[in-house]
């Protein structure tokens, strides 16, 4: 009982959802939607574990004075403060969690991690982007043409260079990517399978029962 | 030079900093930041799934909506979803933690299910049709062209990761060739995510010239 309902879970619901997907009947759209919410309403769940499991991680950290628990403090008081201002004052824009948290805690933030992204993608592509062979060659001819194609000094050296961009985006890279999609598709296709058809159980986890 | 007096901006600047000393190396600053953003960011999330999922699709139709606006048959059905999140919580429970799997298995199988038809029509039919020569590329050369490139690229490149032959005669020169366009798009991948980090550069730039120091427009 303790895996054979969960796996007969897996089933039905894995079929429903393939058929319902060909079958425009009205009951057929409002048991989508209805799973759909469902879905929404079980991750919240997930998410209210995984929230605990942050705040006995740091708690913990905190408590038995681990190296750099000071800096676990602020996560937790940054946690707090933004969950009781999002769900005291909610979350409509001109809410004080958007306009003052969102615009200039978060954003500033998130923007600035992925900037400082550049620098480390500029100095990894300098000690990686030798063109020691026709291939890395060619790796680096498409990356240079594409990243000038896209600035004001790209069209200033040579005028046809964001045409130029614009095609190898357009033309062999999308056929690279469409052979790579393939791929994934076919590959997600054949995992989601052996999750229904209950070949694939490792998410039951180990043991015997 | 006209310096911002705005407190936001000022916190906006000094979090901007903080995020880039990490150029400089690893220091208490960053890390402040680094805490800051970890802790912000799962309060802003939770703040959102409350609002966007729990509430109307859960707490209110179960809780706040009377029995004259939602019948007691859609009350009942959202029962379902809310002992299925609760087993999550069974996992700390070693009597009952095997109840973990409902949600698990009810939440895998959707995802499953959903996917097949979803990917199978987006990532396979549709690309199929756009690699496909249809008679509407005859009409420009330029447009035929491309289109034939394209099909060869495609072809190639699968054909590059079938392993179930050894690759030698046709079957090497399509591979070959398919080498030559997946390095393409590997390096136009990279050159384009490379102009995306630096948009955000130049955009946390942009703010600091303009909205603090007031030196740009």
């Amino acid at each position: 009982m303790k895996r054979t309902i969960p796996l007969a879970i897996v089933l039905t619901m894995g079929i429903t959802m393939m058929v319902q997907f060909f079958v425009p009947h009205p009951v057929s759209v409002g048991y989508y939607d209805l799973t759909t919410r469902w879905i929404r309403i079980v991750g919240a769940f997930a998410l209210v574990l995984g929230t605990g499991s942050f705040i006995m991680f740091h708690s913990d950290k905190v408590r038995r004075r681990r190296q750099g628990w000071y800096y676990s403090i602020i996560s937790l008081v940054a946690l707090v403060v933004t969950t009781v201002i999002g769900l005291g004052w909610g979350i409509r824009p001109g809410s004080i969690l958007q306009n003052v948290i969102y615009a200039n805690f978060l954003v500033p933030l998130n923007a600035s991690m992925f900037a400082i992204l550049a620098f480390y993608m500029a100095s990894a592509a300098y000690r990686a982007f030798r063109a020691r062979t026709k291939e890395a060659a060619l790796l680096l001819i498409a990356a240079f043409i594409v990243m000038l194609g896209m600035v004001p000094i790209g069209a200033s050296i040579w005028g046809k260079l964001p045409e130029l961009a614009e095609w190898v985006l357009s033309v062999p890279n999308m056929a690279a990517k469409r052979a790579i999609i393939f791929g994934v598709a076919l590959g997600g296709i054949a995992t989601s399978l052996k999750v229904i058809l209950g070949i694939e159980r490792g998410w039951l986890g180990g043991g015997k029962q | 030079m006209h310096v911002s007096t705005d407190i936001l901006t000022w916190v906006a600047v000094v979090l901007t900093v903080g995020i880039f000393s990490f150029l400089w190396k690893d220091n208490p600053f960053y890390k402040f930041c680094e805490h800051l953003f970890v802790g912000i960011s799962l309060g802003y999330f939770i703040s959102l799934t409350w609002y966007n999922a729990v509430y109307p699709d859960l707490f209110r139709p179960l809780f706040v909506q009377p029995l004259s606006e939602v019948s007691l048959g859609n009350k009942l059905l959202f029962i379902i979803p809310l002992l299925l999140g609760l087993c999550y919580f069974c996992r700390f429970i070693p009597r009952v933690s095997w109840l973990v799997r409902f949600p698990m298995a009810f939440v895998l199988g959707w995802g499953a299910g959903v996917t097949i038809p979803a990917v199978l029509q987006t990532s396979i039919i549709r690309q199929m049709q756009g690699t496909f020569l249809t008679p509407g590329i005859f009409a420009r050369w330029d447009v035929f062209l491309w289109a034939i490139i394209s099909f060869v690229g495609v072809v190639c490149s699968v054909l590059y990761f079938f392993f179930s032959r050894e690759h030698k005669g046709a079957l090497k020169v399509a591979s070959e060739t398919g080498i030559v366009f997946l390095m393409v798009g590997f390096g136009a991948s990279f050159g384009y995510t490379v102009m995306a980090r630096m948009s955000l550069l130049i955009g946390r730039f942009q703010f600091l010239l303009r909205d603090w120091l007031g030196l740009i427009q």
